[in-house]
C-alpha cells in the first residue's frame, strides 16, 4: 500500500512508444501481419528477378518493386495500431493509464514511424539480396533512400490517420483500399477532374517517392505536401478532435 | 478516498446517471449495487476519467482521475474483465502495463501468483480465457502498480463460489490496510458480505446508500404469531406498518422491542421474532429499484 501522499513520475514518451510498438508486434494479427509484410518485400523482389526484363533489374528497380508490395499492407497496421484499442477494447486499460489520450496517440505515432522503417529496413536488404543474384546496377543515393524511408512512413500513416478519424478497423481497412480506387478512377475518366487529382490524389503524388526512374521536382513536392496535408493531415486533426470527445466504453 | 458530486450524464433526452452524490473513505469496501443499465458503469466510467461528465465532478485521493501523473500506481482500476486483447497473453497484458506504470517485471509473477494463474494459463492467449480466469487477470491488473484505491465494475462476475469467496478475502484484506475498495455488482449476495457500505442505485438515482448495518437494521424486523391475523391487527394498533410475507410472517419497520411489546399487549404469542438481515436487505435492493422503473 502507497502513502495517499506520494506522486510517482509519469512514463516519458520514449517508454509510451517502446510500449505501444510492443503492442502493434505482441499479438497474433500483429505478429503475422507484419511477417507478411516482410514476405512481401521477398515475393516482389523474386518475382521481379523472374519476370522482369534483364536490364531493367537494378538495385533501385528491386527496392522500388518490393517498397510497392510493402506499403499496400502497410496502412493496415497504422489502422489496427489506433482501431484495436476500440474492436478490442483495449482503450479501457490503455487511457485510464494514461489519460493524456494525445500522449498514447503520440507515442502510436512514433511506433507506426518505427514499424514503417524497419520494413525499408527488410526492403533495402531484399533489394540487395535479388540485385546481387541479378548482378545489376548499384547505384543508388541517400536521398532516394531516404524517399524510400518518407513513402514507407506515409503509407503508414495514411492507414493511421484513417484509423484515427474511424475509429473503426473495418470501416477504416475499406475506405484506405476502396477510396484512392474510386478516386483514381474519377480523375481518369473525367477530365475536369484530372488537374485537381494531381494535387489531391495521395497514390499519384507519393509515385514519384519510389520511382528511381523520376527526380523529384518543386511541383512534385508541392503536390506530396497538399494530398499528404489532405489524407493524413486533416485526417489525424479531426481523428485527434473526435478522441478528445469521445468515450471510451 | 472517492468523492463523487452531483455526478450526470446525459444521452441524448435520457439521463443516465442523475445528480449522483457519494464518499468512499479508507479502510472500507463500498458495494456499488443497482440493476443491469442502473447507470453503475457510466458512473465509474466517469470517475476514471474515460466518460466526460455531463455535469458534476469525482475526485480520487483529492483530485481529477485525469490529473494523477501516474493513475496507475494510486488506482487500481477493473472496468471490464473481457476488454483485454484476445491475441495476447495474459502475461504480456500485465507485462505491457508494468512497463507503462514503471514496476519492475517481477511484478508480473508476483501478481500472477497472487491471482492463482499458473505459468502456462499465462502464456495462453487472452481469447482461450473463461470469463473467471479473465476477472484473475483483470484483479492483478488493477493491483500491478500497488495502488490505494480500487475501482472495480462487476469483479465478481464468471468468478465460482471458490473464486467470490478468494476475492472476498483479498478485498477485505486490502481495505484493512487502509485502502479504499468500490465495487459494483447487480447481485446483492456478491458484495453483501464485502461490503460496509452499500450504495444501491436505480434508473441513474442513488436511491438508499449508507452503512450495511444500518441499511440492514432500516429494514426492519420478522415476525410470526400463533394467531396472524390478530398479530396483524395488534401492530397496525401500535402504528406499526407489517407487510405479510412468506408463510405467515410479517415484515415489520420497527426494532424488536416495538413488536415485542404490541404482541404482548394484546396478548399474542410469537413464534419468531428476528432482524430481517439478507432477506431485508434483498427486499429493498428489489423494492428500491423496482420502485424506481414504476415511477420511471
Amino acid at each position: 500500500m502507497t502513502a495517499l501522499t506520494a506522486t510517482f513520475p509519469r512514463a516519458g514518451l520514449a517508454r509510451l512508444t517502446e510500449v505501444e510498438l510492443r503492442k502493434m508486434v505482441d499479438t497474433r494479427a500483429g505478429f503475422w501481419l507484419l511477417l507478411t509484410i516482410q514476405l512481401l518485400a521477398v515475393g516482389a523482389v523474386t518475382i521481379f528477378l523472374l519476370e522482369a526484363p534483364v536490364d531493367l533489374q537494378d538495385f533501385g528497380d528491386f527496392l522500388a518493386a518490393s517498397l510497392l508490395a510493402t506499403s499496400f499492407l502497410l496502412p493496415v497496421i497504422g489502422i489496427l495500431a489506433v482501431t484495436s484499442e476500440w474492436t478490442q477494447r483495449t482503450g479501457l486499460t490503455t487511457f485510464a493509464l494514461v489519460p493524456e489520450r494525445e500522449r498514447v496517440i503520440a507515442a502510436k505515432v512514433a511506433g507506426a514511424v518505427a514499424l514503417a522503417l524497419v520494413s525499408v529496413a527488410v526492403c533495402l536488404v531484399c533489394a540487395a539480396l535479388g540485385n546481387l543474384i541479378a548482378g545489376g546496377s548499384w547505384a543508388t543515393s541517400v536521398g532516394e533512400i531516404g524517399q524510400a524511408a518518407l513513402f514507407e512512413t506515409l503509407a503508414m500513416l495514411g492507414g493511421f490517420a484513417f484509423g484515427l478519424a474511424f475509429l473503426n478497423s473495418a470501416l477504416a481497412i475499406v475506405v484506405v483500399f476502396l477510396v484512392p480506387r474510386i478516386l483514381s478512377i474519377l480523375s481518369a475518366t473525367i477530365p475536369a477532374l484530372d488537374k485537381p487529382a494531381e494535387w489531391l490524389e495521395m497514390a499519384r503524388a507519393v509515385g514519384p517517392l519510389a520511382d528511381p526512374e523520376v527526380v523529384m521536382t518543386g511541383t512534385d513536392w508541392a503536390q506530396l505536401a497538399t494530398a499528404s496535408g489532405l489524407w493524413i493531415g486533416l485526417f489525424l486533426l479531426v481523428g485527434l478532435w473526435r478522441l478528445r470527445r469521445t468515450e471510451l466504453k | 478516498m472517492i468523492a463523487v458530486e452531483d455526478l450526470t450524464k446525459r444521452y441524448g433526452s435520457q439521463l443516465a446517471v442523475d445528480a449522483v452524490s457519494f464518499r468512499c473513505e479508507p479502510g472500507t469496501v463500498t458495494g456499488f449495487l443497482g440493476p443491469n443499465g442502473a447507470g453503475k458503469s457510466t458512473t465509474l466510467r466517469m470517475i476514471c476519467g474515460l466518460t466526460p461528465p455531463t455535469a458534476g465532478a469525482a475526485t480520487v485521493l483529492d483530485t481529477s482521475y485525469r490529473k494523477l501523473s501516474n493513475p496507475g500506481r494510486q488506482v487500481g482500476v477493473l472496468l471490464d474483465a473481457s476488454a483485454q486483447h484476445q491475441g495476447r497473453t495474459g502475461r504480456e497484458v500485465l507485462a505491457v502495463s508494468a512497463r507503462v506504470l514503471g514496476v519492475p517485471p517481477s511484478r508480473v509473477d508476483e501478481l500472477l501468483g497472487l491471482v492463482g494463474l499458473s505459468r502456462s494459463a499465462a502464456r495462453k492467449r487472452v481469447g482461450a480465457y473463461s470469463l473467471g480466469m479473465r476477472q484473475r487477470l483483470g484483479i492483478a491488473h488493477a493491483l500491478l502498480g500497488d495502488p490505494s484505491v480500487l475501482v472495480l465494475d462487476e469483479p465478481a462476475n464468471g468468478l465460482d463460489p471458490e473464486g467470490i469467496h478468494w476475492m472476498r478475502g483479498l478485498l477485505r484484506d486490502f481495505a484493512d490496510r487502509a485502502g479504499t475498495v468500490l465495487l459494483s455488482s447487480h447481485l446483492l449476495h456478491e458484495v453483501e458480505a464485502t461490503a460496509d457500505h452499500l450504495i444501491v442505485i436505480g434508473n441513474g438515482r442513488i436511491v438508499a446508500q449508507g452503512a450495511k448495518d444500518e441499511l440492514l437494521a432500516a429494514s426492519g424486523v420478522i415476525v410470526r404469531g400463533l394467531e396472524p391475523t390478530a398479530l396483524h391487527s395488534a401492530l397496525a394498533g401500535a402504528g406499526l406498518t407489517a407487510t405479510p410475507g412468506a408463510d405467515g410472517a410479517l415484515l415489520v419497520e420497527a426494532d424488536a422491542e416495538a413488536v415485542g411489546r404490541a404482541a404482548a399487549l394484546a396478548g399474542v404469542a410469537l413464534l419468531e421474532l428476528r432482524p430481517a438481515d439478507t432477506g431485508g436487505l434483498e427486499q429493498l435492493f428489489l423494492s428500491l429499484t423496482r420502485e424506481e422503473s414504476l415511477v420511471a
